[in-house]
């Protein structure tokens, strides 16, 4: 059996992207805590380049992990197979037993089937709809909260898939709530997914990667997303 | 192989998304128990057993927590059960290859199906059907990809697509005569064809898949309680 090699220039590996997606961010996440080296294209999405296109004709969406030439889209498609390809470097994202597994894959599909949805509508949205955006995201961020208990993080002892899923809830909330002044959770309400956003971002491949919460912040403020309060 | 009643299905037989399960339980010869669900008054074993989405089908398998989400439960399955029929193909590309179908399928396909039962007026009914056609030729070009010259997308036997796809064959099937218009036809999709007349009496699928007066009931229940 022969020693896969992460990349020593044998493997090539790129990841379109966009600063802002979400999607894309759990994807850099990934590829840090495998330790793949990757080089990362920022599309501008008003101005989708010929690459992207051809990698991604159906969707015409990033990300787009491209490995050695060939293309693999959709985020949770994605995860799993960077996770299977790059089996146990230096451990793997999902767990080994298949209920564990088949738990985290329900989650993560209700993470951006539900979640995301709803805390980007009360981010966006106005009047009626904002205030039910609010109080569907709560009552997601519930469940959410429930599965934190008794845990370190998401996916267990460790960060692993679940986490990166829902990662962009770790990431965004407090940029979020500087730049538009809606606060979603508190300490009181969400002890364990305010400890768990705080675990979050001090794992060394999540702190690392740009934009960090600042340059976030920053962004926010440009595209003027405070007009959304 | 027989392990008896350690498998719970909770369904109602006109899901496709059940139908899936089923298909998947049948290729791989696992015995189960199928838990009739009445969706107009749904069960106590289904809301504790689904509380997020009281949704089938769910897999309840010895004394575990449930399992549901039909493609979840199918990659389940496929682990705990490896060493009969594998669904999905053992390679890291082609299980992203696959996977991302049946994502294409279960989020672009299958909900314009939907779409077209609740769209009124003809002019509405027709884009949403030219919507549909567009997305049965990605499906040809997917097919003759997967197939590589065999006569299912697993190759040659039935696989992951062939499963994620054929439970809906019932519901095309119905569309297309209630609608009169060809999804799949000789013209534009001739290997589609060809293998939906193959899999629509494949063995693990052919009692599964409900007939057209089963189909047409739960339409008109659709109809009047989801217009």
């Amino acid at each position: 059996m022969f020693k896969k090699s992460v990349n020593k220039g044998m493997e090539k590996v790129k990841l379109f992207a966009t600063w802002s997606s979400p999607f894309v961010k759990r994807i850099i996440w990934a590829l840090k805590l495998k330790n793949i080296e990757h080089e990362i294209i920022y599309e501008d999405l008003a101005n989708k380049s010929p690459e992207l296109l051809k990698y991604n004709p159906i969707h015409k969406k990033v990300p787009v992990l491209v490995h050695n030439e060939i293309p693999i889209c959709e985020s949770l498609v994605i995860l799993e197979y960077i996770d299977e390809t790059w089996k146990d470097a230096p451990r793997p994202l999902l767990p080994k037993d298949p209920l564990d597994k088949a738990n985290q894959r329900f989650w993560a599909k209700f993470s951006d089937d539900q979640v995301l949805p709803s805390f980007y509508g009360y981010i966006m949205k106005q009047g009626n709809e904002k205030e039910e955006a609010k109080e569907t995201t709560l009552a997601h961020l519930k469940r959410v909260e429930q599965l934190l208990s008794e845990k370190k993080f998401l996916s267990g002892e460790s960060v692993g898939f679940l986490d990166l899923v829902f990662g962009w809830l770790a990431e965004n909330s407090r940029p979020l709530e500087v730049v538009t002044g809606l606060k979603l959770f508190d300490e009181d309400s969400f002890p364990n997914l305010c400890a768990w956003r705080d675990k979050f971002l001090e794992v060394p491949a999540i702190k690392e990667s740009w934009p960090d919460q600042e340059t976030l912040i920053a962004k926010y403020q440009e595209i003027n997303l405070s007009k959304g309060k | 192989m027989g392990k008896g009643s350690e498998i719970k299905l909770i369904g109602t037989p006109p899901s496709p998304y059940v139908n899936r399960v089923q298909i998947v339980l049948n290729l791989k010869s696992i015995d189960y128990e199928f838990v009739e669900e009445n969706l107009a008054c749904k069960s106590e074993l289904l809301l504790t057993s689904n509380p997020v989405y009281k949704k089938v089908p769910v897999l309840i398998h010895a004394n575990n927590p449930p399992i549901p989400e039909s493609l979840i439960i199918i990659e389940y399955l496929d682990e705990i059960y490896s060493d009969v029929h594998p669904i999905l193909p053992s390679g890291p590309l082609a299980r992203a290859d696959n996977r991302f179908w049946a994502n294409y399928m279960d989020t672009k396909f299958f909900p314009l199906f939907e779409e077209l039962r609740k769209t009124p007026g003809k002019e509405g009914k027709k884009a949403i059907m030219k919507q549909i056609i567009e997305g049965s030729q990605l499906l040809e070009e997917a097919f003759v990809k997967f197939s590589d010259g065999k006569p299912y997308f697993g190759g040659d036997d039935v696989g992951y697509l062939d499963v994620v796809l054929g439970c809906f064959l019932g519901w095309t099937k119905f569309v297309e005569k209630h609608n009169e218009f060809k999804i799949f036809d000789e013209a534009r999709t001739p290997k589609l064809l060809e293998w939906t007349n193959r899999i629509w009496s494949h063995e693990a699928l052919k009692d599964v898949i409900p007939e057209s007066e089963t189909l047409m009931n739960f339409y008109m229940i659709l109809m009047k309680y989801r217009p």
